[in-house]
């Protein structure tokens, strides 16, 4: 039996072995979160044949200010049906973080699968005035900075210092467009090329249309498993070699916005640099921040696709956006190379907070 | 576990209604710098920050993490948030536990707070949702069905939880840290206090409170390193568990819930304790009404089921001369700001384990357990503690 590669950071192989989204779409009226959710955990429990039975953990991550209600996660927790009772936990940030969570839980033997999941319906609500919410309560939120402004601030500053032109933010539009094409469960998926995409209005300036990722309603799922475990489940899992994550100051004045210090500093713990990436799925919400992204891996600069990392195959957010499960999908897509055999060493990247404040970077790879 | 982990530090704010000499930010460093003191260590030694609160209305900021990471220190470190309802502040302490035991970080600071009087927590749990029958009288008004059931199928005399309430409060005039100081707390007092939620007087239900938590847990070596530093004694995490289960379906069993039971059994094998009221020295569970001291000392495996009720009667679960005392710190009936009240739980221990715990120390605690639950008795979190490295 082939081994598993030796992870950077933990002493147990821990991979993704299945990962399920709903379809991410503008406004789903007919589903709450429960039932939003039961056909993802169906799907992704089933694809490798066990049952809630067979979990050695669960986590989940969301947030009620989507729901506008306290404890979402604990109806939510109804999509699963955990009795009998079951080990379980949740944070209220992206599943991304849920999932780390349980990867440090899978590097103790007593656990051999892990259950991982995150849900957001962005359309309960409006969601430029939720996400002020998230800002400092005394200093930042009163102004009720709304999302799509703190971004059209930081892509000005990578304009004005020169890293990116307008022209980039297209060419990155179009390019994550043009992918989300092969992906059935995007939003946004069209054929247009950024000079068609430039002559998009600004929503606000520098962000033209195109530069905004689309208001979504989703879920997604995955399974992990440790050791053996994973090749019993699964012909080719995506063993995570490498995950950390790094929070910056909250104080966005007090940022360099151009650059991501944070994912840097995760890339560098997590191994990045140590083989090549085939494939990178970024968690940039919006197109320029997939530059300063790119930069802080040390992927290539060039937003057309040319380089020698696929970035975005999947369409990445810029087509489909469900809050809170967005930084999951990442790693799911990403570890869906793995497993379909199309490559061998991938990148995740998931975000939370204004502007890329606090980042994760897994690398995943193929045994 | 595949490493051992020990708290090696503990700070914890002073509760009340309304901590208006700080924010959010000021009140969480509080705790934080406070356990980091307790471990003779500084900001720059911790590995990674874990923090905990309950739901985000009750302050009405989405993820305060985010804007409270500086002042815990966080910045250019890994920062995760935990949100299990109730018993977040043990969930929290035991994720944090997981990332050493697990070998990933040496040391970890982890800090729940709740800042109630910066919002309002009935309002936050009242708000409508579709389909879903609404929650109009808060907490207590969910719990008191669930008490009325205990009793009737207990038979226990009427005055049980009015002993509760008088007792944690004693308890509580020796933790200087209690939010409720009642030093003329009496049976009368409480049974004149008004009715609530039948059957719960106002004064056995807890308070409102501002407050915030924090632990620094260690490895073996950090736990060594702090030890040296400040001749204190860490208190070794002998074993830890999560259950959850449905909130509700038919046949569920919501006054002796078996996520509860499980979850005991569990922390239970691994710490190789097989009589709790005998194995312990003392526990600090979460009794926000004052029914559920009985409830869960049946629950947690203190006494027969039925019996809890004649423990809290004889006064076994008292610090004056119990032979089990519970919530020698005053409990969540002194102090409950929300999201810290299960870390608060299982911070008291590490004081009784360590002999920190001042006035409402126990005589040579060697082991001792914390509980914590939330959402409709459905999310529970322990530990147990001990003196001894295990």
């Amino acid at each position: 039996m082939t081994a598993a590669p030796t992870p950077r950071q933990g002493s147990r192989p821990v991979a993704v072995v299945s990962f399920a989204q709903a379809p991410n779409v503008r406004r789903d009226t007919a589903h709450n979160e429960v039932e939003l959710l039961m056909p993802v955990i169906t799907e992704v429990l089933g694809a490798v044949g066990i049952t809630k039975d067979d979990l050695g953990f669960i986590c989940s991550g969301s947030t009620d200010y989507l729901v506008g209600g306290p404890f979402s996660f604990v109806g939510a927790l109804d999509a699963v049906g955990v009795w009998p009772p079951k080990s379980e936990s949740h944070v209220e940030m992206d599943a991304a973080w849920a999932l780390y969570e349980a990867w440090v839980r899978l590097q103790e033997d007593d656990v051999d699968t892990a259950l991982v999941y995150g849900f957001g319906k962005s359309s309960m609500g409006d969601l430029g005035k939720i996400l002020a919410l998230q800002l400092d309560p005394y200093t930042m939120a009163p102004l009720w900075p709304d999302p799509v402004s703190l971004a059209a601030l930081q892509a000005r500053a990578l304009l004005d210092r020169g890293l990116a032109t307008e022209r980039d933010f297209a060419e990155v539009a179009a390019r994550s467009r043009r992918s989300a094409l092969d992906n059935p469960k995007a939003q946004v998926a069209e054929d247009r090329t950024a000079d068609e995409l430039l002559g998009d209005d600004y929503v606000v300036a520098p962000l033209r249309r195109h530069s905004l990722p689309p208001l979504t309603d989703g879920a997604a799922a995955i399974v992990l498993a440790a050791g053996e475990r994973a090749f019993e489940l699964c012909e080719r899992p995506a063993w995570i070699t490498g995950i950390d994550h790094r929070v910056e100051t909250h104080a966005v004045g007090a940022r360099d916005l151009t650059a991501s210090p944070s994912t840097a500093k995760a890339a560098e713990v997590a191994g990045v640099s140590a083989g090549p990436v085939e494939v990178a799925e970024l968690h940039a919400a919006f197109a320029p921040q997939e530059l300063i992204l790119r930069r802080a891996l040390g992927l290539s600069a060039d937003p057309t696709g040319n380089g020698s990392t696929v970035v975005n195959p999947s369409g990445g957010p810029l087509a489909a956006n469900a809050l809170m499960a967005g930084g999951l999908i990442r790693i799911g897509e990403a570890a869906a190379r793995i497993a379909g055999g199309t490559a061998g060493r991938v990148v995740a990247h998931a975000t939370s907070g204004p502007v890329l404040q606090q980042n994760l970077v897994a690398v995943l790879e193929g045994a | 576990m595949a490493e051992r982990c020990a708290v090696i530090g503990v700070g914890q704010t002073k509760c009340a209604s309304k901590r208006l000499d700080v924010s959010i930010a000021g009140l969480v460093r509080e705790a934080a710098v406070g356990a980091l003191e307790d471990a003779g260590l500084g900001f720059g030694d911790i590995d990674a920050v874990v923090i905990g609160k309950a739901p985000d209305m009750f302050e009405g900021v989405m993820m305060p993490e985010l804007y409270l990471a500086p002042a815990l220190g966080a910045v250019g470190k890994p920062l995760l948030r935990v949100h299990t309802a109730g018993s977040v502040g043990g969930s929290t302490a035991l994720v944090a536990a997981h990332l050493v035991t697990a070998g990933i970080h040496q040391r970890v600071l982890t800090v729940a707070f709740e800042k109630q009087s910066d919002s309002d927590a009935m309002w936050a749990l009242s708000v409508p949702q579709p389909f879903a029958a609404p929650l109009l009288a808060g907490a207590g008004g969910y719990f008191a069905p669930i008490i009325r059931a205990y009793i009737r199928r207990s038979g226990a005399p009427a005055d049980i939880g009015m002993k509760v309430a008088v007792k944690d409060r004693l308890h509580a005039l020796k933790n200087p840290y209690a939010h409720l100081h009642l030093p003329d707390i009496s049976m009368k007092m409480v049974e004149d206090s008004v009715v609530i939620w039948d059957p719960l007087h106002y004064l056995e239900s807890c308070p409102s409170s501002d407050g915030a938590a924090a632990m620094v847990l260690g490895s073996e070596s950090a736990a060594a390193a702090s030890e040296a530093a400040t001749g204190k004694r860490p208190a070794w995490v002998h074993g830890m568990a999560m259950r959850s289960e449905p909130t509700m379906f038919a046949g569920r069993d919501q006054v002796n819930p078996q996520a509860g039971r499980d979850c005991a059994a569990e922390v239970y094998r691994q710490a190789g304790v097989s009589n709790p009221r005998s194995d312990f020295d003392c526990a600090e569970v979460y009794v926000p009404f004052s029914w559920y001291e009985p409830m869960w000392l049946e629950n947690l495996g203190f006494c027969d089921e039925g019996q809890g009720w004649r423990l809290t009667d004889e006064g076994a679960t008292s610090l004056d001369g119990g032979d089990i005392p519970w919530n020698c710190s005053g409990g969540v009936l002194s102090s409950n700001p929300i999201g810290a009240s299960g870390m608060l739980r299982f911070l008291e221990v590490a004081l009784q384990v360590r002999g920190e715990a001042g006035e409402h120390q126990v005589d040579g605690v060697r082991r001792a357990l914390g509980q914590a639950y939330g959402g409709g008795s459905q999310f529970f979190s322990m530990w147990v503690l001990g003196a001894e490295r295990p």
